[in-house]
């Protein structure tokens, strides 16, 4: 029932809210839909707390992805004792790098009261679940060594039967108190992003890579306008 | 070629009083919200002095706008490169503190303080944080130079004036000041646009007003950094920057931004100008040496015949094309070269130009009493109490001989004015300074009847916005009648 609940519900509700939620949060609330940035309030202490927490989330998202997608090539890699520890310290360490991030931040948060001023309620479940997160990552990198080779085995088939609606929990159900933590938290995570300043990273600037630096909108095609040859004739305008 | 119309803006520097009107007329209408207060859309700073943000001029210190890196025109502290990398913490924005923390003062408790010895006070409170504070600073601080040795002795263009020069300026009887009233320049080469990540930021091909999307914007707070006339802000309430926006609404229904129309002392000038969209580009790489001739270049003659075919092979409406031939900022611009605009060297094309300050250069005291009465009826420009080079560092990036063309300029209308209503100067001594300009009476008549006595019609030529015709291609408008009007229904409040 326990396992029922949070390893095939829960992934379901969390995948399904972050989705409907997230589109009508961006269609409905774009004016609510901000990374909240606080640096014009406080810089300094932001620098030591940003960088570190999300350059080693964002490594460790990409971990987890490529983990998921390429598992083969995760076990090749790993076949070499060598290689394995380093991918192994290298994961620990960007973890570390965004465990003292957000320690940082939340210590920056409760430091300065312009801070505490612009947070919100859902702020604090951001700053919990994140540390649930990542302490648990932690725990189980260091107690349950050699994740990148496990996960392999155990976690992939898990969250690719999820995906194609054919759950399969016996491997997760087996697993230690640590990890399923660190399941059921990403999972909520991923559930509470439309509620939460989370969204800011679905909404990542791909685009201004590609798009030319100057913007132009025009109102209307003002040459259509004026050669009025163009309008088909008897076309009436909407208006009368 | 490719002809658009910009609306753009003169400011007469002379005639600035430093009253503050036109930034409060604007704070009432715009920036009188949670999280805005900090923010002057328009300012008026008292130069020499620092400005607002503090010292905003140095690039050195907030890398904003646009510089050369050998052949290419790159954003100093945004892009594509340095904006993605520094999103998760932007070392070049400037903070609250660099404006001023907002605060308003507890004027209840004047009321409600309970009897005692002394007199209630009300005491200042943030506006942020709503404990008690003691303001140190302000949007105009340094007004009128007061604390001159903070604020005007740390003004950035006094960067290349030796020390003579300065000290000069700060000798008691030869002090001197104007005033600079700011508001965003709604530029050519726009470095906020450039600058945003979202694509949140855009120019409207119309008029060329640039604008914020508050539903795209997503605080990566790029366009901060890269204005280099720190005009796009950050509200750290709603977590969305914002900036001016030439009161558009006002211009699409025909009247006049709130801080012109509300201008003391008449120095503002709003009208359209055709420009050559093809040559942004080239004209924003030029050598810094010709950036203002090339820039003044990129105007065209609202008269010339195939300028109009242009124009309206383009589908500028006729309109438009009659209201940039009435432009007064084509005329202080254009036509009689007066207006300049301001630090050309950041490369974003401002279309909002100043006319220099001319009395402030001029009169001096001699022993101890108010000098007129030299050589010849005022003094030399050259002899001027502010330096052109500073004026330099201003309007023209650094070049003096522009700088000193306009004042020679301004300078042959007063004296050709004199003439006219008093006639008790040589003739020579105002024939040879217009020979100089090479300005004929009708000229200078004219400059003069601008500057000095215009009708409201003269100052703000607004070309009819078309919206209507806009609003019918998308829908009936017919349809929408007596429904409400622009604008999200959303209270601007902070994100989950
Ligand atoms: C995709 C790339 C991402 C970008 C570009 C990004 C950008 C930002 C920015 C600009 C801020 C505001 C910082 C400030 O106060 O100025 C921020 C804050 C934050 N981000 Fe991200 N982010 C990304 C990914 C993530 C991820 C994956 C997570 C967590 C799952 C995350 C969690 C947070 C949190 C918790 C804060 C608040 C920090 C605080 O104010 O204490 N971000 N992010
Ligand atoms: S003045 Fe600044 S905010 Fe205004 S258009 Fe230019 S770069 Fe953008
Ligand atoms: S209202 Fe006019 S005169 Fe007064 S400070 Fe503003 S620009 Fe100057």
């Amino acid at each position: 029932m326990f396992n029922n609940f949070f390893f095939i519900g829960l992934p379901y509700a969390a995948l399904a809210v972050m989705l409907v939620g997230s589109i009508f949060r961006y269609l409905n609330f774009g004016f609510k839909v901000s990374s909240l940035s606080t640096q014009f309030l406080e810089t300094k202490e932001l620098f030591y707390g940003s960088r570190p927490f999300h350059w080693g989330l964002l490594y460790l998202f990409f971990g987890h992805l490529v983990a998921f997608l390429f598992p083969r090539s995760v076990l090749l890699w790993n076949s070499m004792p060598v290689r394995l520890l380093i991918l192994e310290i290298v994961a620990f360490g960007f973890g570390i790098s965004a465990f003292f991030g957000l320690f940082l931040l939340i210590v920056r948060r409760l430091k300065y009261k312009r801070l505490i001023v612009v947070a919100n309620k859902m702020d604090i479940v951001v700053y919990v679940i994140l540390a649930v997160q990542i302490i648990s990552g932690l725990w189980i990198a260091f107690f349950f060594r050699w994740g990148s080779s496990w996960f392999a085995g155990t976690m992939t088939p898990y969250i690719q039967s999820i995906f194609i609606f054919t759950p399969d929990i016996a491997a997760v159900s087996a697993m230690p108190l640590a990890v399923k933590i660190h399941i059921i938290s990403g999972f909520t995570m991923i559930g509470i992003i439309p509620f939460t300043r989370f969204i800011h990273f679905l909404v990542y600037p791909f685009s201004y890579i590609w798009r030319p630096y100057q913007y132009v909108i025009w109102n209307w095609d003002r040459k259509t306008i004026r050669k009025s040859k163009k309008l088909v004739n008897g076309v009436r305008s909407k208006n009368n | 070629m490719d002809i658009r119309s910009q609306i753009s803006m003169v400011f007469h520097l002379d005639k600035c009083i430093g009253c503050h009107t036109c930034s409060i007329a604007c704070k009432n209408i715009w920036t009188d919200r949670k999280g805005a207060e900090y923010m002057w859309w328009n300012n008026v700073e008292t130069k020499p002095g620092t400005g607002y943000p503090s010292k905003w001029e140095d690039q050195d210190i907030y890398k904003g706008g646009w510089e050369m890196k050998g052949k290419n025109l790159t954003l100093k502290g945004a892009g594509k490169f340095k904006g993605l990398k520094n999103m998760f913490h932007n070392p070049n924005l400037p903070v609250i503190d660099d404006y001023y923390e907002p605060w308003t003062y507890q004027y209840e408790h004047l009321f409600e303080a309970e009897e005692g010895d002394d007199q209630p006070v009300a005491r200042p409170v943030s506006l942020i944080t709503g404990e008690y504070m003691t303001p140190k600073s302000g949007p105009n601080w340094d007004d009128d130079l007061s604390g001159s040795q903070e604020y005007a002795r740390k003004d950035v263009n006094f960067r290349n004036l030796s020390t003579q020069e300065q000290e000069a300026m700060f000798q008691l009887e030869r002090m001197t000041m104007h005033y600079l009233p700011r508001i965003c320049n709604h530029c050519l080469n726009p470095a906020c646009v450039a600058a945003c990540p979202s694509g949140a930021i855009y120019k409207r091909g119309e008029d060329g007003i640039v604008l914020i999307n508050q539903k795209k914007c997503r605080a990566w707070r790029m366009c901060v950094t890269a204005c280099p006339y720190k005009k796009s802000y950050y509200n750290w309430n709603t977590g969305k920057s914002e900036k001016c926006l030439l009161c558009y609404p006002r211009l699409e229904s025909g009247q006049i931004p709130a801080c012109m129309h509300s201008c003391v002392g008449r120095i503002r000038y709003l009208g359209v100008m055709l420009y050559d969209a093809d040559k942004i580009k080239a004209v924003a790489s030029c050598p810094e040496s010709e950036l203002v001739d090339r820039q003044l270049e990129i105007y065209l003659d609202p008269f010339d015949p195939e300028v109009i075919n242009a124009a309206k092979e383009n589908g500028i409406a006729d309109s438009t094309i009659d209201a940039a031939q009435k432009s007064p900022v084509y005329k202080f611009v254009k036509k009689w070269g007066l207006a300049l605009p301001l630090h050309p060297e950041f490369r974003t094309l401002p279309n909002l130009f100043y006319v220099p300050p001319l009395l402030p250069t001029m009169a001096f005291v001699e022993n101890g009493t108010y000098e007129t009465t030299s050589e010849s009826f005022w003094g030399a420009i050259e002899k001027s109490r502010l330096p052109i080079k500073y004026l330099a560092n201003l309007f023209s990036a650094g070049n003096e001989k522009t700088i000193e063309v306009v004042l020679k300029k301004l300078m042959a209308v007063r004296l050709h004015r004199r003439n006219v209503t008093v006639g008790d100067l040589p003739e020579n001594e105002v024939t040879d300074p217009m020979k100089e300009v090479s300005m004929d009476k009708d000229t200078a008549d004219a400059i003069f009847r601008l500057t000095s006595l215009p009708l409201f019609s003269d100052r703000f030529v607004i070309p009819a916005a078309h919206r209507e015709e806009a609003m019918e291609m998308l829908e009936s408008t017919a349809d929408v009648k007596g429904n409400h009007g622009f604008g999200f229904k959303e209270p601007p409040k902070r994100g989950l």
